[in-house]
């Protein structure tokens, strides 16, 4: 089965590409991408840009569609990226989230329907 | 038509976890419990009651879950001829868990006696998922672990039956779309602690339901027994599911005589020579195995206070400081639990006097709108000779009471103190 973890979490200040400090930064996430292949888990996985590029399409019964800047909604943790994962179940998928590298935040777990 | 209802409902309530468990494995939850259902209902129109209902239940239940495979897979087929392609998107949503079709497997008899318990410790631990929420869990329990029929629970609960059954309903749709194992996890220690959670909710529902309807509700407290023996025979040697069952022993001694009418008994009121004394004596050899094995925790040391009240010849003799001592390590344990911390301070009342008491009362926060805490806060008022603050106190705890015999007993407190 295919699983979609969403992360979600504060924005995170860390150094950009060619900062000092940058890699300490990336450790993590790339060890933790190289254990999903190895373990023939990774399916896709991206990051996504930041809350202010966000435009959020709003549609209402009928109403037609208005576009509208920023996203759907206000929150303090916001979605920041993704996980596509292939696991025999849920409690596989569980263990996978759970070793997602945000300090802080919550990992939403979801099965994805089969195309 | 006989009527076997009554052996229908003991098949229901007694064996129906272990046949459910042995074709869930094979089935999957859904076509297992749907095929267990069919079969009691079959069982209803038994002529006479098999030698070996058990097994009587297993065969048919089986032979309806591989009617209900062999039925898809020949929709299956039909639809393939009419439409290949949706066919291949069909075969891959099915591929979670249950068993294809054709399996010819000899009949496996299951011998009541002789049955290896596995596959039920699955099926109670899937029914304790933490991807399920408290509730579900409690429902589900009682569904498909306890036998008990959606009406049941939902008079139990006192909640309308739809909504019971679009709980279970959801739950067993989240299991089977998000892809819930039907497997013991490795670390059998958070699922065990959620299991015991949720029996000593069954329990304690039973015990001092929420509301009135008492004549509606089936007898949880039974229920709750009958589970947690389950549970120890599954997980042999574990301190707390001895705890927890000694504990409900303790309560159960009890019962006959907390209610008069229906009207609460106060503990140091209660008729003493009336308890169950030798469900204490068993309760007591439990908990003494339990605490041998030297692994301490909420239940048996919740287990300790109830034999401390049980094993007291008269209300007087009842050793005060030894409670309040346990409440103390209970509250340790259960990371400062206001509701602990209110049974400490009545204890400690009872041991140093009314204004110990309130002094640790006054400690307490969050308990605003809890019935107990203002009824225990009046009763230390009302010792230390401050009555008009009691009666208050008193009317705060009557506001928020809902259960009908706490009302009761309540007013009477109220007209006492008037009077």
């Amino acid at each position: 089965m295919q699983y979609m973890i969403l992360i979600h979490s504060e924005p995170m200040d860390g150094p950009n590409p060619g900062e000092p400090g940058f890699e300490d930064t990336m450790a993590p996430w790339m060890a933790y991408n190289q254990k999903l292949i190895d373990g023939g888990h990774y399916v896709a996985a991206d990051q996504l840009q930041g809350i202010e590029t966000a435009t959020t399409i709003r549609r209402a019964y009928g109403a037609g569609d208005t576009i509208v800047d920023g996203p759907f909604a206000e929150t303090k943790e916001h979605l920041g990226g993704f996980y596509i994962v292939e696991a025999k179940d849920l409690d596989e998928a569980l263990a996978l989230a759970a070793e997602v590298p945000i300090p802080a935040g919550s990992l939403e777990v979801r099965p994805v329907v089969p195309s | 038509m006989p009527d076997n209802s009554e052996a229908v409902t003991r098949l229901a309530r007694e064996e129906s976890a272990h046949v459910l468990a042995l074709l869930a494995h094979r089935f999957g939850l859904d076509i297992a419990d749907d095929a267990v259902q069919d079969a009691l209902v079959e069982a209803l129109n038994w002529s006479s009651v098999p030698d070996n209902p058990a097994a009587w239940l297993y065969t048919v239940a089986r032979n309806r879950a591989v009617d209900r495979v062999r039925r898809d897979a020949s929709a299956a087929r039909r639809l393939a001829r009419a439409a290949p392609d949706l066919v291949l998107a069909a075969e891959r949503n099915s591929g979670s868990g249950a068993h294809s079709g054709n399996d010819e497997e000899a009949p496996e008899m299951i011998d009541d006696a002789h049955y290896s318990g596995d596959e039920h410790l699955r099926l109670l631990l899937l029914c304790c998922h933490p991807a399920l929420g408290r509730d579900t869990q409690v429902a589900l329990t009682l569904r498909l672990v306890g036998g008990l029929t959606t009406a049941e629970i939902a008079a139990a609960f006192l909640l309308p039956e739809q909504t019971l059954a679009q709980r279970i309903v959801r739950a067993k749709r989240k299991i089977r779309d998000a892809g819930i194992p039907l497997s013991i996890p490795e670390d059998l220690t958070s699922r065990v602690d959620a299991l015991l959670t949720v029996v000593y909710l069954i329990f304690n529902e039973g015990y001092l339901s929420r509301g009135s309807g008492a004549g509606a509700r089936i007898d949880l407290v039974e229920e709750a027994i009958r589970l947690t023996i389950t549970a120890r025979e599954l997980l042999p040697g574990n301190a707390e599911v001895e705890g927890l069952l000694s504990l409900e022993l303790y309560a159960r001694a009890r019962h006959d005589t907390r209610f008069r009418g229906d009207e609460l008994i106060l503990l140091e009121q209660q008729d003493r020579t009336r308890w169950d004394g030798e469900l204490i004596e068993q309760a007591n050899g439990l908990l003494r195995g339990a605490l041998s094995r030297l692994q301490p925790g909420p239940f048996q040391t919740q287990a300790v206070i109830a034999r401390h009240h049980a094993t007291a010849r008269t209300a007087a003799d009842t050793d005060w400081p030894a409670i309040a001592s346990a409440y103390s390590v209970l509250l340790a344990m259960t990371g400062g639990s206001p509701v602990v911390a209110l049974n400490r301070a009545v204890a400690v009342s009872m041991a140093d006097g009314p204004d110990a008491g309130l002094r640790l009362l006054d400690e307490v926060t969050g308990l605003d709108n809890y019935h107990l805490y203002w009824a225990a806060r009046a009763e230390l008022l009302v010792r230390a000779g401050d009555a008009d603050a009691a009666a208050i106190a008193f009317a705060r705890a009557r506001e928020l009471a809902t259960n009908t015999a706490e009302q009761h007993h309540l007013d009477r407190r109220i007209a006492e103190l008037r009077g």
